[in-house]
């Protein structure tokens, strides 16, 4: 018999494997995560919205299929925390904003449907920046989650509540969606595998847009095979989306299982190091490229001479395409309307409704890309990014004729402190400095931990970027490093986070 | 100075944002900073870079012409602000004068 606590610490191939073979039902498992969850989300606050009925409903039919003999899906009974930017039928969907405050959505993402499929028990709807703007989910209009590896800092955003879920073993499954490195970032900052999958290969059917040329859907996980396990359950062609691609998913899973870096050709970004960045993220990442080295992989330094220019271009795209999505909330057909009292217009109560609903970085955004589309404008800003986004694809097609992966820090810092950077928007979105370009030329990356800064004793990740749907690169190259450290630690990396007070004292305060 | 704090109190009228005042103050110096922060793109592209505008190009994408379910009226009202008889019920799109 396994105690709840243990069972909550397998990895999801693990819980995937004693539930097909009955070795544990996916009630059990589903049950002891709805316990952790009510023991830990006190200090960790990862969740808007725990499903706790929809979930053990889930399990109990993921269990009446076994019993009677139908097959399972890939993930069968294994629990999920969903950011709460995708539509649920059964669930809230907020994203982390007053102005969907409780709204119930009339359909199921694709995404969504798809972990259905695979048997998955979505446990609840995790915290994030407001429509998935932001580094820290400090942007949340219910408040930020925090890191379980020291609670006074942030998990990272703007999928940080699915990253501090997974990291605190309330889940071993999360989904995030990266639009400028929303799920690599906080899955650094957390010492958790995430990936953004090639722009295209998992559906936005259902994800509540922010930038749609940029928005993609990805997993967060405790090891690299859990992750493409997730991978390869949520992905492939989506009539429902224009710019899903047709073409067959890359074999992420038998990639993860191989971990063979011999004779692969590593390029170093040599733009994405230096000044700005800790020293402690430094010397985690030189070590990596060593041991990559050492396993075999043959590392140079590679030249992308326009990165420098992609934070500044994606603050121009970015906001441009929120300012245009973000029109749907016009306070008429769902969410918050303020000031209709009568007499007031459809546009007044509509800047009332906006202006009250939405937070102060929405609001820098909206305001920035109108400006930035704006007559007289739009040939400086916009479309000066755009040609900005042509250097930075032109730059990666480069880097990969000479080699197969590209690698770089995920972040220029470990996990910050909650509020430091909360009044400065500019040191906010340095966070992303080395996630960005992957999201405007399109092409897969993955983090990957690769030890702890010396400094802070705080997680730090490795990015591998590979080509467009070459995305199962990432996973020989990601489990090959995971792999080796795992091996020489003797354990794995997530067992050294502590900031979580485990003691009966501290759990107490759930009932309060 | 990029932008003052007259140009954000019009962007956020054509944004549809009714801010306080101290908002605008805020809001006018943060934006400045962002916007000679992002002018940097100025410096490198010159004419003949053509623009992306997705990260993987897809074109002429079709489906068959077949009729599938789609949301009822019930469901789709079912989260608004105000309906009646079947309709979103919104406030007067019109003024007096």
């Amino acid at each position: 018999m396994n105690t709840a606590s243990e069972l909550t610490r397998w990895t999801a191939a693990e819980m995937a494997a004693a539930v097909a073979a009955g070795e544990v039902s996916a009630v059990e498992l589903t049950t002891a995560h709805l316990e952790r969850i009510a023991r830990t989300d006190v200090q960790v606050r990862a969740f808007l919205h725990v499903a706790r009925d929809s979930a053990l409903a889930a399990a109990s039919a993921v269990d009446a299929k076994r019993a009677s003999g139908q097959p399972l899906g890939s993930l069968a009974g294994v629990p999920l925390a969903l950011k709460d930017v995708f539509t649920t039928a059964d669930m809230p969907t907020t994203c982390g904003s007053r102005i969907l405050a409780g709204w119930q959505p009339p359909y199921d993402a694709t995404i969504v449907n798809r972990l259905r499929s695979a048997d998955v028990v979505i446990l609840g709807k995790t915290n994030m920046d407001e429509f998935a703007m932001g580094s820290s989910t400090e942007n949340s209009a219910f408040g930020p989650s925090h890191n379980p590896w020291d609670l006074s800092r942030v998990p990272g955003g703007s999928s940080g509540g699915s990253a501090a879920a997974v990291a605190a073993y309330q889940a071993p499954l999360g989904i995030g969606t990266d639009t400028g490195g929303s799920i690599r970032q906080p899955a650094a900052v957390c010492g958790l595998v995430g990936v953004k999958p090639t722009y295209g290969g998992s559906s936005r059917y259902g994800l509540v847009a922010f930038a749609s040329s940029l928005d993609t859907p990805g997993p967060l996980t405790r090891t690299v095979l859990d992750a493409a396990l997730l991978h390869e359950a949520i992905s492939g062609h989506d009539s429902c989306d224009s710019t899903s691609l047709d073409a067959p998913v890359p074999r992420v899973v038998a990639a993860a299982k191989n971990a063979d870096v011999a004779g692969l050709r590593i390029g170093v970004v040599a733009e994405l190091s230096g000044d700005g960045y800790a020293s402690g993220v430094l010397t985690r990442f030189n070590d990596a490229v060593e041991l990559l080295e050492s396993l075999g992989a043959k590392v140079t330094e590679v030249s992308c001479p326009h990165f420098g220019y992609a934070l500044p271009a994606y603050y121009l795209i970015a906001p441009s395409e929120c300012s245009s999505n973000l029109a749907r909330f016009d306070a008429m057909r769902y969410g918050l309307r303020i000031g209709d009292d009568g007499t007031a217009s459809a546009e007044q109560v509509m800047s009332q409704t906006r202006a009250a609903g939405f937070g102060a970085e929405v609001k820098r955004r909206i305001m920035l890309g109108t400006y930035a589309l704006s007559s007289g404008y739009y040939d400086a800003y916009y479309g000066k990014a755009q040609q900005v986004r042509t250097l930075i694809a032109g730059d990666f097609a480069a880097a990969f004729e000479q080699v197969d992966v590209l690698v770089s820090p995920t972040t220029p810092t470990t996990a910050f402190p909650i509020g430091e950077r909360a009044d400065n928007p500019m040191a906010m979105y340095l966070a992303d400095l080395c996630t960005i370009p992957c999201n405007l030329a399109g092409n897969a990356a993955l983090s990957v931990p690769c030890g702890l800064a010396p400094e802070d004793r705080l997680p730090v990740g490795l990015q591998i970027m590979a080509p467009v749907l070459a995305d199962d690169r990432l996973y020989r190259v990601g489990a090959a490093v995971e792999g080796a450290l795992d091996q020489r630690r003797g354990y794995r990396f997530l067992e050294d986070a502590s900031g979580i007070d485990e003691s009966d004292d501290a759990t107490g305060e759930a009932g309060r | 100075m990029s932008i003052t704090r007259d140009e954000v109190a019009h962007l956020a009228r054509l944004s549809r944002l009714d801010l306080g005042d101290d908002e605008l103050e805020r809001f006018a110096g943060q934006l400045d900073v962002i916007i000679s922060a992002v002018a940097k793109v100025q410096e490198v592209a010159a004419a003949g870079i053509p623009p992306t505008t997705h990260a993987v190009a897809v074109t002429n994408v079709f489906r068959e012409d077949v009729l599938y379910p789609c949301l009822s009226a019930d469901s789709a009202l079912a989260q608004a602000p105000a309906s009646e008889e079947g309709f979103f019920k919104v406030p007067r799109i019109l003024a007096e004068d």
